[in-house]
């Protein structure tokens, strides 16, 4: 597919200048920026409770952190990855690159876009403020619950939890906004002539994942408002003394919590897609059953969520239901690993840091599916469960499933959004100390799990130190390479060489058409699709 | 222009049935409230106090096959939530029972408070398999108690264990949380 009219109109004004430009900005690649930009901040401060964490599992006993300012870590840390980090720098990329990529001028409704966008700074604040408040005096307990905030504990914290539920409730108005802000561009702004069949595959993941969040954060949005008004307003939602039901809360946040595993790792795939075939100057292999298999899995992935919650006591029929619902994903799921490796086959591959990313990706990801297996499997997971196996497992799909993802796409779709090139050299030496640094944090969590060591506790047995001291000197170089990713960016935007049209000897799609960085207002004429 | 007026509608009408979308999984989760308890009591999923056939078991015990001599142990526990200041302790730990007699045990609860105080208390069977099979005929954790200030009471718990039960089960306990009630509602302890 590619466009054969170029055709630039020049009477559009440059963008305003000064901070009008970012406030007020309806301009879907200014937006995207802003997007990447929050999203690489809140890795910093994930990143650096995660470091902190590791920090106190160095060696066992109590020695830098409280028990529950650890746990209130554990929580921060995956709130703050999930939700300010891996989730809008996938909504960043469906800014930047769904309008280049269908042939839209913008998105299609660039004043929701900018609000879905500034409700995330004021989101981010509440949910720092949810762990700095109970530093102060007055300011209640430490969130201990987990990012899970299972009640009767969440029920019984301080008023930090108060900031969190509405932490929560913004990011999902935002997510929400933006979700349907992207299904309204993909349905109504593609190229005249682009079926919903042609369009690219990061594009299909997108319109698979908005859906999905649709769907589900409102129900999330729903749980956590009952939990606020058990704790202020008197009702028993969850709350046995009054006749409610604790375990409800969980299956209401499961059911937000398992097809978000989905939402993090789709975008990603997407990215995957155009990056394969690129490096391997081949078309993708087997379009129809990638957007099929997608598709399968936002459907059975809703219907799983009780895998999370096998120890709760349910009936043999419903753990075998869910049991046998979650093993089918993985068919699906193969599927798009599959279909990949199908299209490396025989292809002329070369091993530019995107396409290591996605390499390693395939394997480290499978890795982390097979374990996946292994604690779908009911009596299996009964050993397993609330383990440091689990930690090493859930790692092991997000980091390579959705964060490299997303580093893969930055290397592949930086010189087209700076129209520098970024350095290549430094780049793979980024890619070797991050790819091996992760294996090493989390490769050693899979024995101690296996051995008996409880995630979510500050403190551990002796015999477990070794792997642990491993662990964390591996995870303090996972943590101090993404320095060199950020050093990169800035170099490649201040001092890279200029970047051609089309970066990639292989790339194909309209977002090659453009120059490099494309104008600010692009494809203001509809692209005619070459047969 | 209609063209772009065309388009400004199909955008409109595709963000109003999203919108709609999203509202109604916000509505879906409060639906849930009612919902999940009435799934588990349609599909018989053994919910958390297992009540859906106690019935049926109850009426077979005492006759049938089930009815040789078998013992277990029961046991019991309580824990009072930080909240109250009660104690409430079984007068025997544990107790021998046969299966399908009903037994009495008497629970002694004293207010350490000068205060009139309201509790409530949630059972739990353990091991959980022996859910259904664990009946209370008569339980202080049915209704909420009130202690006045110091008061001391006996609180009898009639029970019996269906012959039914899964015969690697020898021993069971029944675990009492005791909660503090304020106004109706669990009070939220800071």
């Amino acid at each position: 597919m590619t466009a054969i009219t170029l055709d630039h109109e020049h009477e559009h004004h440059g963008p305003p200048h000064g901070l009008r430009r970012w406030l007020f900005s309806t301009n879907h690649k200014d937006i995207g920026t802003m997007y990447l930009i929050f999203a690489l901040i809140m890795l910093f401060m994930g990143g650096a409770s995660a470091m902190l964490i590791r920090m106190e599992l160095f060696m066992p006993g109590l020695q830098l952190l409280e028990p529950d300012l650890y746990n209130n870590l554990v929580t921060n840390h995956a709130l703050l990855m999930i939700f300010g980090a891996v989730m809008p720098a996938a909504a960043g990329m469906a800014n930047w690159m769904i309008p280049l990529m269908i042939g839209a001028p913008d998105m299609a409704l660039p004043r929701m876009n900018n609000l879905s966008f500034w409700i995330l700074p004021a989101a981010g604040t509440m949910l720092i403020l949810s762990f700095v408040v109970p530093f102060f005096p007055g300011g209640g307990t430490q969130i201990n619950t987990g990012w899970t905030l299972y009640p009767p504990l969440s029920i019984q914290v301080g008023m930090s939890m108060d900031f969190l539920i509405f932490a929560i409730h913004l990011l999902g108005i935002s997510s929400v906004l933006a979700s349907i802000n992207i299904i309204v561009t993909i349905f109504n702004m593609r190229a005249p002539g682009m079926k919903l069949m042609q369009m690219p595959i990061f594009v299909w993941t997108w319109l698979v994942t908005a859906f999905l969040l649709i769907l589900v954060v409102p129900v999330l949005a729903g749980g956590v408002t009952m939990l606020l008004f058990d704790r202020h307003f008197g009702t028993s939602f969850f709350n046995a003394a009054g006749g409610g039901d604790p375990v409800l809360f969980q299956h209401l946040f499961w059911f937000f919590g398992h097809p978000e595993v989905y939402i993090l790792i789709l975008p990603s795939f997407g990215i995957l897609a155009a990056i394969v075939p690129t490096f391997s100057r081949k078309p993708l292999f087997g379009y129809n059953s990638l957007v099929g298999g997608m598709i399968a899995i936002m459907v059975i992935g809703m219907v799983v969520w009780a895998h999370h919650q096998y120890t709760i006591g349910m009936s043999l029929g419903a753990v075998s239901y869910f049991m046998i619902g979650t093993i089918i994903i993985s068919i699906p799921v193969g599927l798009m690993v599959f279909n990949y490796m199908a299209t490396m086959w025989k292809g002329s591959m070369t091993f530019e840091t995107p396409m290591l990313f996605a390499v390693a990706i395939l394997l480290m990801f499978s890795f982390g599916g097979l374990t996946g297996i292994m604690l779908a499997v009911v009596p299996a997971d009964m050993q397993y469960h609330d383990s440091m196996f689990v930690v090493a497992h859930f790692h092991y799909v997000l980091l390579p499933g959705a964060v490299f993802g997303l580093f893969a796409g930055v290397f592949y779709w930086l010189p087209k959004w700076t129209g520098h090139m970024y350095n290549e050299r430094l780049a793979k030496i980024f890619f070797w100390t991050n790819v091996i640094s992760f294996n090493a944090t989390f490769f050693p969590q899979h024995f101690i799990g296996l051995a008996g060591m409880p995630r979510r506790i500050v403190d551990y047995n002796v015999m477990f130190t070794e792997f642990n001291v491993i662990s964390s000197l591996a995870a303090f170089v996972f943590g101090l390479s993404h320095l060199l990713l950020l050093y990169i960016i800035i170099d490649t935007i201040r001092r890279g060489k200029q970047a051609k049209d089309r970066v990639w000897e292989g790339a194909e799609g309209l977002e090659w058409e453009l120059p490099s960085p494309p104008p600010y207002h692009s494809w203001t004429t509809a692209p005619v699709l070459a047969r | 222009m209609s063209e772009t007026a065309d388009l400004g509608r199909r955008k409109r009408r595709t963000m109003w049935w999203l919108g709609l979308l999203a509202l109604g999984m916000f509505g879906f989760g409060f639906a849930m409230v009612p919902l999940y308890g009435l799934i588990c009591n349609v599909t018989g999923m053994q919910s958390v106090d297992g009540m859906s056939d106690l019935g049926r078991r109850m009426a077979t015990a005492g006759e049938g096959p089930g009815a040789e001599e078998r013992w277990v142990t029961v046991k019991f526990d309580t824990t009072m939530h930080p909240e109250l200041p009660w104690s409430i302790n079984p007068m025997e730990g544990k107790i021998r029972v046969r299966l399908g007699e009903s037994r009495v045990v008497n629970f002694v609860a004293e207010n350490h408070s000068s205060q009139s105080i309201t509790g409530q208390a949630i059972p739990s069977i353990a091991p959980w398999q022996a859910n259904g099979f664990f009946s209370k005929l008569e339980c202080f954790c049915f209704s909420q108690q009130t202690l006045a200030g110091n008061e001391r009471k006996d609180m009898p718990v009639r029970f019996v264990v269906s012959p039914d039960l899964p015969p690697e089960i020898d021993s069971l306990t029944l675990s009492y949380n005791v909660m503090r009630l304020q106004g109706g509602t669990l009070a939220a302890a800071q």
